[in-house]
């Protein structure tokens, strides 16, 4: 036993992902690490910067935090931005999930086009897809200008649902892989109708992938401009939207303080989602 | 012990999947209270039929009636029947008694009922301190006895067994044959259980049904189908035979001959067959039932009670498996072997037989079934 777990030792040194320990990859490694974290880690310190110009730091302050509650434009884009994603999480999260459920369940003659059709707005250059819906909501499907918020909205919700939903629909598709159908019919035996089956089976099977989706399809359209920037009338601007205008004048720390803030909410909320999923690996090794 | 009520019927069942009969033309009754076993190797369409009584399938042709009335268009939750399925399927986000409470929730039963009653069906399967529990700090056993609560708290008039010892160890699965009869005569209820293994269906069940290709090949007790078998796979199934075949010589209404060549064997037999002479019929002999002696004893006498040169072998000993309470030999009788089972009843004893030994083999006129197919 004795020698054969000096012998176990000696291998682990040489085990494959041991290579990180050596210097040259740690230089790598650093390195990697230093162009990816740099201008995000310079971008936020620079948002708590005394001097208007981005180069000297002069002094630690929130101004620029203050600045940006004070600037009504930029909070309407904000609150635009939330309204835009909670809408298409909302409803992606449901046509994503019936769609998923579809995909899984039914045999059909169209099937493989449907799924070919669903990964389309996943691998369609975003540019294609903004000069798309500006095409579609001018010429086919003209969005009224004047109505009330958050109606006005609308043609950016749309658009935001259909490049977000096959996210989810993915997600979804993920996890019903892994659901044991003999649970469903269990329920079925036991007296439960089809719809009932379904929600007291299947959706506490899918609940970390709801929530994962969810949260994907969230940051997905809070972040999004290329397409937002075709579909956005001068009323309808969002925060990634606004951002942009403001830096075509000149980077000041104000943007820099508004993409902080982009970052901390994206980065809240990948991390929910990664945590979610991470327990929900956990859990289905534990049912076999 | 039951009454012979009947309580399932299948009316000329049958079900295809397009060019495939997974069933086929299947007639049976099933009784209430009885332990019935669905018997078949894999792909048989013995599941299919558990299937369509329990409403996950329905038949293509013919009909099924649980206590007289018509299934076919019942859906599955309208059944007066709750399976147990081979992967159990517990569900992993409700705690043991709320996994339990789940079929009584929807009947709307009232919640001071449902809490008597699940605790009653824990208590049956012996799982009464598990309430609490979520199903994966469970063993694989403990979640197959919540499914069977979880089924048996609906009180349905009939109970469906998927392969329920498959997936369980083998000292479990020996334990839980008992358990699953033990609460079967407790509960009263009809159980119908699916299963591949003779073993287990000749163990639990009053009655079994051997499906294969998806037809009825015999129906009967388990003693019915081990020493009466209908017919040659019946025999070849059910435990492990010696199939002889060869042509009916005589046949008188007290006896009748059948020639072996290939064996260079007459077997006598003090019944009838009804069959015509020439015909070509099969003897089935279990191993357990021929008798062996040393060949340098005299010659035993003629296989006590028949004819001389009758139901008598000349054979060597080409090899045997030791299985602990019993020996099975290989015994070569011309170019055919046989299979010889002992029991090893005495444990000091010398081995009785070895390899390159040659012995006599017979047996009495009544141990061959004979099958004309």
């Amino acid at each position: 036993m004795k020698v054969r777990a000096g012998y176990g030792h000696k291998r682990s040194a040489l085990a494959p992902l041991d290579y990180a320990q050596r210097w040259p990859l740690k230089l790598w490694l650093g390195a990697v690490l230093v162009f990816l974290y740099a201008p995000l880690v310079t971008l936020v310190v620079f948002s708590f910067n005394q001097s208007k110009r981005n180069i000297i730091w002069t002094g630690f302050t929130f101004d620029w935090y203050r600045k940006l509650l004070g600037d009504t434009d930029l909070l309407h884009a904000f609150g635009n931005s939330l309204m835009i994603a909670m809408l298409s999480t909302l409803v992606s999260l449901v046509l994503g999930t019936l769609a998923a459920v579809a995909l899984w369940r039914f045999r059909f003659p169209t099937k493989t086009l449907f799924e070919g059709a669903m990964a389309l707005p996943i691998v369609v250059p975003e540019i294609c897809m903004g000069v798309a819906m500006l095409v579609f909501f001018s010429r086919i499907l003209p969005w009224p200008a004047d109505l009330i918020w958050p109606l006005n909205l609308g043609a950016i919700v749309i658009s935001h649902i259909s490049f977000s939903f096959p996210f989810v629909a993915v997600v979804i598709r993920a996890r019903l892989a892994s659901f044991n159908r003999e649970q469903e019919e269990a329920a079925r035996d036991l007296g439960a109708s089809e719809i009932r089956a379904f929600f007291d089976v299947l959706v506490p099977h899918l609940q970390p992938a709801l929530i994962s989706g969810a949260l994907l399809a969230f940051t997905l359209s809070l972040d999004d401009f290329v397409i937002t920037f075709f579909t956005a009338g001068p009323d309808t601007i969002t925060f990634p939207v606004k951002v942009y205008s403001m830096v075509r004048f000149s980077v000041t720390p104000e943007v820099n303080a508004a993409s902080t803030l982009l970052i901390a909410i994206t980065v809240v909320l990948t991390a929910v989602a990664l945590k979610l999923q991470g327990s929900d690996v956990g859990k289905s090794g534990g049912h076999g | 012990m039951t009454q012979s009520l009947p309580l399932i019927h299948f009316e000329n069942v049958s079900k295809h999947y397009g060019a495939v009969k997974a069933v086929d033309n299947v007639s049976l009754t099933i009784n209430a209270g009885e332990f019935f076993a669905l018997l078949g190797p894999s792909g048989c369409g013995k599941t299919t039929l558990l299937r369509m009584l329990a409403g996950f399938e329905v038949p293509s042709e013919g009909r099924i009636f649980i206590d007289g009335v018509d299934m076919v268009n019942v859906p599955p939750n309208k059944r007066p029947v709750n399976m147990v399925f081979q992967s159990y399927a517990v569900f992993p986000h409700m705690t043991v008694a709320d996994n339990v409470a789940y079929g009584l929730k929807i009947d709307g039963v009232p919640a001071a009922e449902r809490k008597v009653r699940v605790s009653e069906a824990l208590e049956l399967v012996k799982l009464g301190e598990f309430g609490a529990r979520m199903p994966d700090q469970l063993s694989g056993g403990q979640r197959q006895r919540v499914a069977l609560a979880r089924a048996l708290v609906k009180r349905p008039k009939v109970l469906l067994l998927d392969e329920p010892l498959s997936a369980l160890d083998a000292k479990l699965r020996e334990a839980m044959r008992f358990e699953l009869a033990q609460i079967q005569e407790k509960v009263g209820v009809t159980f119908v259980m699916v299963t591949h293994d003779q073993d287990e269906a000749l163990a639990m069940a009053c009655r079994c049904a051997l499906i294969k290709n998806g037809t009825l090949q015999q129906l009967g007790t388990p003693s019915e189908l081990y020493e009466y078998p209908a017919n040659r796979f019946v025999a070849d199934f059910i435990g492990s035979v010696n199939m002889l075949e060869g042509k009916l010589m005589g046949d008188e209404r007290d006896s009748a001959v059948i020639d072996v060549p290939s064996y260079g064997a007459k077997i006598y037999l003090d019944h009838g067959v009804t069959g015509a002479t020439g015909a070509v019929v099969w003897a089935a002999i279990r191993p357990e039932k021929i008798e062996m002696l040393p060949r340098d004893n005299m010659m035993p006498l003629e296989g006590r009670s028949s004819p001389a040169g009758h139901n008598i072998l000349q054979g060597i000993i080409r090899d045997y498996a030791y299985l602990g309470s019993e020996t099975v030999y290989q015994v070569q009788v011309g170019q055919q072997i046989m299979r010889v089972l002992r029991y090893n009843t005495a444990r000091y004893a010398e081995r009785e037989f070895e390899i390159g030994q040659s012995v006599w083999l017979c047996w009495h006129p009544q141990a061959p079934a004979i099958l004309l197919q």
